[in-house]
């Protein structure tokens, strides 16, 4: 696929490997942090007014501030991109996940309890998959920011498919910066969607019974007053 | 960490740039300037859209496909397609602001109007209240909460979004970054990305008063 972007910026491969790294990779080491501080909070309360506040804080710094601050420690690399996405992850992903592991019916651990799982293995096995749907929902807004943001990385030079917009005001090319928008919306929905599938696949037990599941925890836990957040 | 500060304190400590059209004051009013018209402007779009959508329960779905697409849309590529179409100025930058700002507010409306408990809703009803005292009597009222959210996080996106424009000629806070960045000046950039941040912290704490201000003492 060529696409009419400059051979210069590389391959239309080579930048959709490195973009949906950089979106990809921050998703994961937002969620691999969000997890284990949404526990905490869910198992001590008073941290969670602090670390919303602390996550809602970061999460309002803009992109561009963010990534040329951390330039001082990471340099200019994808790094430098990669960070602040992850945190701004993380500040979705927290409610979500604390509101999911919330949900979890007092019954149900307690069922699991009596029949002698042990604490991690209750969670493990039990908790988070019940809370998964809820995750997965922030997760799936978070991932459709991150894959827009990393275009703003462009201005510090790793933009993936956001070099395509600085290309297209350098040349005068309306049709690049076309391009580049296109490509960066279908990413997003084509992940946006595997995800959904990911989804599927790990709650069978939604699946079965029709009147349950689906609707009830997409759409409205978190993905109210999150909209925005296609790049900042 | 100690050249960051550094930087800093060379940025703000340089009183030339305290002056002057490049200076802290100008770069802040630019700043400010432009967020409060775009965000006076898209809330007094979405917010008759959300109250009128919400009330009557029509066209959640459009509001829904709005919102999520939006989020989509690259900031960075929507600026330099109104540039490359309409070259520099005021209304190239206000229109993807406008589109990145509206659906928060728009959603959140929505939402918030919709998730009015119907038995209030009845209840006012009842009690004998046209159709405009429901919506802005009770409805609005216990909605204020959500709306305020949504209208905090256009505001944010808004900052945030500015601050991208300059590298499309645009004034504002983010002027000195993307300077800074292509005269590999860091003293600008840090001095820039720090005027950023502390634009978006005052917008959190005006929304923190509003908040504390509007929404009634009962919902808080």
């Amino acid at each position: 696929m060529n696409l009419g972007i400059p051979s210069y910026l590389g391959s239309f491969t080579e930048l959709l490997v490195d973009h949906l790294a950089m979106a990809l990779g921050a998703s994961l080491l937002g969620l691999v942090v969000a997890l284990p501080l949404g526990l905490l909070c869910v198992r001590r309360p008073q941290w969670y007014p602090p670390v919303l506040a602390g996550a809602s804080v970061l999460y309002s710094i803009p992109s561009l501030a963010f990534f040329v601050l951390l330039i001082a420690f990471t340099g200019i690399s994808r790094t430098t991109v990669v960070i602040p996405l992850a945190v701004y992850t993380l500040a979705v992903l927290i409610p979500n996940v604390v509101d999911g592991l919330r949900a979890v019916p007092e019954s149900v651990r307690q069922s699991a309890t009596a029949m002698g799982y042990s604490e991690t293995r209750r969670l493990l096995t039990v908790d988070l998959p019940i809370a998964l749907p809820t995750v997965l929902a922030g997760l799936r807004v978070a991932t459709v920011a991150n894959i827009s943001m990393v275009s703003v990385g462009a201005l510090i030079g790793m933009g993936a498919f956001g070099s395509l917009f600085t290309a297209a005001v350098q040349l005068d090319r309306l049709g690049l910066a076309i391009t580049g928008i296109v490509v960066t919306v279908v990413m997003a929905l084509v992940v946006d969607a595997a995800l959904l599938g990911v989804q599927w696949l790990a709650t069978p037990w939604l699946r079965r019974t029709r009147t349950q599941g689906r609707t009830r925890t997409q759409g409205r836990t978190r993905t109210q007053g999150r909209t925005r957040r296609s790049a900042r | 960490m100690n050249t960051l500060l550094h930087y800093l304190g060379e940025y703000f400590g340089t009183s030339a740039n305290w002056t002057g059209p490049g200076g802290i004051p100008t770069r802040l009013r630019e700043h400010f300037g432009y967020t409060v018209l775009a965000l006076g402007l898209a809330f007094g779009i979405a917010f008759p859209l959300g109250l009128w959508t919400g009330h009557t329960g029509r066209g959640g779905a459009v509001v829904t496909l709005i919102a999520n697409s939006a989020r989509a849309l690259p900031t960075y590529g929507l600026l330099v397609l109104l540039v490359v179409l309409s070259g520099i100025g005021l209304v190239p930058v206000l229109i993807p602001l406008l589109a990145l700002a509206i659906p928060p507010i728009l959603l959140n409306t929505y939402e918030g109007i919709r998730g009015v408990d119907p038995a209030l809703t009845d209840a006012a009803r009842g009690m004998g209240m046209t159709r405009r005292q429901v919506l802005f009597g009770a409805q609005l009222p216990v909605a204020l909460p959500l709306i305020l959210v949504g209208t905090r996080t256009a505001a944010v996106q808004i900052v945030a979004t500015a601050t991208i424009a300059a590298a499309v000629s645009f004034g504002g806070v983010g002027r000195p970054i993307v300077d800074g960045l292509a005269r590999n000046d860091y003293t600008l950039v840090v001095g820039g990305a720090a005027l950023a941040a502390v634009c978006s912290l005052v917008v959190l704490a005006i929304f923190a008063g509003l908040r504390r201000l509007l929404v009634s003492p009962g919902l808080r």
